[in-house]
């Protein structure tokens, strides 16, 4: 079982998150946390001082840490995205596509269940975060420039 | 038809792994019920009153004689015999064993067909008009979008546990056959200086709370759709209320901002949304769009219908529609038998059709979304040998859009969430008023029965509207007038006081006795009352 997964290379952040408030308020802290349903667009003119931004899944039900990552990565944040809380194996593969990439579940994963999961779609309908081809680039390599 | 390609069979086989997998963990006791309950509602499997249920996706409505064929086998060998059509072009199996499901999905996967997203909050079988590519007034053929939408949502990695779930509709047709304002988003396509894109309406929907979805854009091109629908979707995903279930769809979003706000959150998504490269290639749509070209008609057919045999020229004159293609026509079979259950259809029926597709309609057939199912490449003179197959199975019933086609959802006798019994009281109501001529002199009148409030069975679009609710412990059933879900989309309202299960049948009659009493030259039930109001059908049930 594992407590935390990382996929990145190298260090990860220690530094522990502080609020979004906290953090808009002062200068020198470098990692936030964002609860479900605060705005992630906040951090946007902030995010070259960013080490680590934690997104907090209240319910693994509740969706809109999803859209809070993808928002991030889509405005160019490079540092730790880290997905906290109710995380399940069943979520990894998706959270990976929306740019987590580490982990620190409330409750343990199992990590041969987490291989399986994350090898377990050879292929992916969408664009995303992940760089993934999705199938309709592979169905017209002739269309993708680079 | 649509053909899967290695890519989409392999994304379908690995569901079916994957399920397998989760469905084990849960037989060997490794997951409980609460920690399964989310990982099989993905895929379409309820518990229900008595057993499981698998909700199959039917794309848009659309299917082969393979496919058809296929859910009767399955019918006959994990079900008991049955299989029911819903109003979402998904067909449920209501007997189904937990350790059989995984070979179920096996067995659909190897006819190109799936339950992916057929329950949870996700985006759910994307829904069309079941004439797409036969009818001579659409704009362009809906499928290719309706399938380019299914590949976009299955499995979207930011989409899938959204407030609450999550339906879109595709037409292209002045015509609204698929109810598409009533739904979460609803897609027109139309053309625009030669251009095909799409109106965009949202915030459409029954349940507890119905309403008609406004109009957030008069034209969306097809190469930017997905950015565009992403938009909308990550708008809803961030600020949909998930406070509470009953108000979590994105209508309740759209109305509690008000649809102005909704479209300027949506526009600046977009303007975001666009820069990103998630749209397709104009090659992807094309590609699909090949698997939907016109099939090789046959031309120099006799246009003429013998309709020497009374009881076939009734069934003709209801049940088969215009086609586009000389010599051709479109059937409506009918699964609204005057003593069945609205929908169902056995194992034994799904296999005439079947063949019926193969030898009669290019090897295609559709399911609608009033709960019948539809031949679309008919050759007129093939129309009699077809009634007569018909016939002897029971589904030459000629009610199309008539008083005894129902739509009907399962209701309390097999739904967990019912309230009341729909199929006792739909039953009831095809009796009373079972008479041909009876039936012939009402005309149009699409009465629909949902068991509670959710409005499976569309009651708030009903020209008559029953909605069944528990009273004190006792069935109570509210009738509704008005409801429409085609291109005059309205909402139904409730007469007043509700009634017993015979009590409703009795109202139904005093209001389409009224109805008769009153009308005008062409007008139908719905007509009339729009132009007399509530005020005297309510004297007529309670004065």
């Amino acid at each position: 079982m594992v407590e935390f997964l990382s996929f990145r290379d190298g260090e990860t952040t220690q530094e522990p998150a502080v609020t979004v408030e906290s953090f808009t308020g002062q200068t020198n802290a470098t990692a936030v946390r964002i609860e479900a349903g605060e705005d992630a667009r906040e951090l946007l003119p902030y995010l070259d001082r960013l080490s680590l931004v934690e997104v907090n899944f209240p319910a693994y039900g509740d969706g809109r840490g999803y859209s809070a990552a993808r928002i991030l990565r889509e405005s160019g944040y490079q540092g730790e995205l880290r997905a906290v809380g109710d995380v399940l194996v069943d979520q990894i593969n998706a959270m990976r596509r929306c740019g987590f990439d580490s982990f620190h579940p409330a409750k343990p994963l199992d990590d041969a269940a987490v291989d399986r999961a994350l090898n377990r779609y050879a292929d992916v309908y969408q664009k995303a975060i992940d760089g993934r081809q999705p199938v309709w680039a592979k169905r017209h390599p002739e269309t993708i420039n680079g | 038809m649509y053909r899967y390609d290695s890519y989409d069979q392999s994304i379908v086989d690995a569901r079916v792994e994957e399920f397998r997998d989760q469905v084990q963990r849960r037989l060997t006791g490794a997951l409980t019920e609460d920690q399964f309950k989310p990982l099989r509602l993905m895929n379409g499997l309820y518990l229900q009153l008595h057993a499981y249920m698998l909700r199959v996706a039917i794309p848009y409505g659309t299917l082969s004689g393979k496919q058809m064929r296929k859910l009767g086998e399955i019918a006959a060998k994990y079900d008991k015999g049955y299989g029911h059509f819903t109003t979402r072009q998904n067909l449920q199996y209501n007997w189904i064993k937990l350790a059989d499901a995984p070979d179920i999905l096996a067995e659909l996967a190897t006819v190109e067909m799936h339950a992916i997203q057929t329950s949870g909050n996700c985006i759910r079988n994307i829904s069309s008009d079941q004439y797409a590519g036969v009818s001579a007034d659409e704009v362009a053929d809906p499928r290719p979008w309706a399938e380019l939408l299914r590949q976009w949502s299955s499995f979207h990695p930011e989409f899938t546990y959204l407030p609450r779930k999550f339906k879109i509709c595709v037409i292209a047709s002045d015509d609204d056959r698929a109810a598409m304002k009533l739904h979460d988003i609803g897609l027109k396509l139309v053309s625009k200086d030669g251009v095909i894109g799409a109106e965009v309406y949202a915030g459409g929907g029954m349940g507890r709370t119905p309403m008609v979805a406004p109009q957030i854009r008069d034209f969306v091109p097809e190469e930017e759709i997905i950015s565009y629908l992403e938009a909308c979707l990550r708008v809803y995903n961030r600020y949909g209320r998930r406070d509470n279930k009953y108000k979590a769809r994105i209508k309740i979003l759209v109305h509690e901002i008000g649809v102005e706000d909704y479209k300027r959150q949506v526009e600046e998504e977009f303007a975001h949304m666009r820069t990103l490269g998630l749209n397709p290639p104009t090659e992807e749509l094309d590609r699909i769009r090949a698997f939907f070209a016109n099939p090789a008609y046959d031309t120099g057919l006799d246009e003429e219908i013998d309709l020497a045999d009374p009881a076939f020229a009734l069934w003709v004159d209801r049940q088969v529609a215009a086609h586009k293609a000389p010599g051709y026509a479109i059937v409506n079979i009918s699964l609204k038998p005057l003593t069945g259950i609205p929908g169902d259809a056995s194992a034994e029926q799904i296999e005439l059709v079947a063949t019926l597709a193969e030898q009669y309609s290019l090897d295609e057939l559709r399911v609608t979304h009033a709960q019948n199912l539809v031949l679309p490449h008919v050759k007129k003179t093939d129309l009699y040998a077809i009634w007569q197959k018909l016939e002897e199975a029971g589904l030459a019933e000629a009610n199309l859009d008539l008083i005894t086609d129902i739509i009907a959802c399962p209701g309390l006798d097999y739904c967990a969430l019912a309230n009341a019994r729909s199929i006792p009281l739909a039953q009831k109501i095809a009796q009373r008023f079972a008479a041909a001529e009876r039936q012939a002199e009402l005309g149009e009148l699409k009465l629909k029965i949902s068991g509670c409030i959710n409005a499976c069975g569309h009651h708030h679009a009903g020209h008559i509207g029953i909605l069944g609710v528990d009273r004190k412990g006792v069935e109570n059933f509210q009738l509704s007038l008005g409801g429409s879900g085609a291109e005059d989309t309205s909402l139904g309202q409730i007469t007043g006081p509700g009634f017993s299960e015979d009590g409703v049948v009795d109202a139904i009659e005093k209001v389409t006795d009224l109805y008769l009493a009153q009308r005008e030259s062409g007008e139908r039930f719905l007509d009339t009352y729009r132009r007399l109001g509530m005020k005297p059908f309510k004297e007529a049930i309670y004065g």
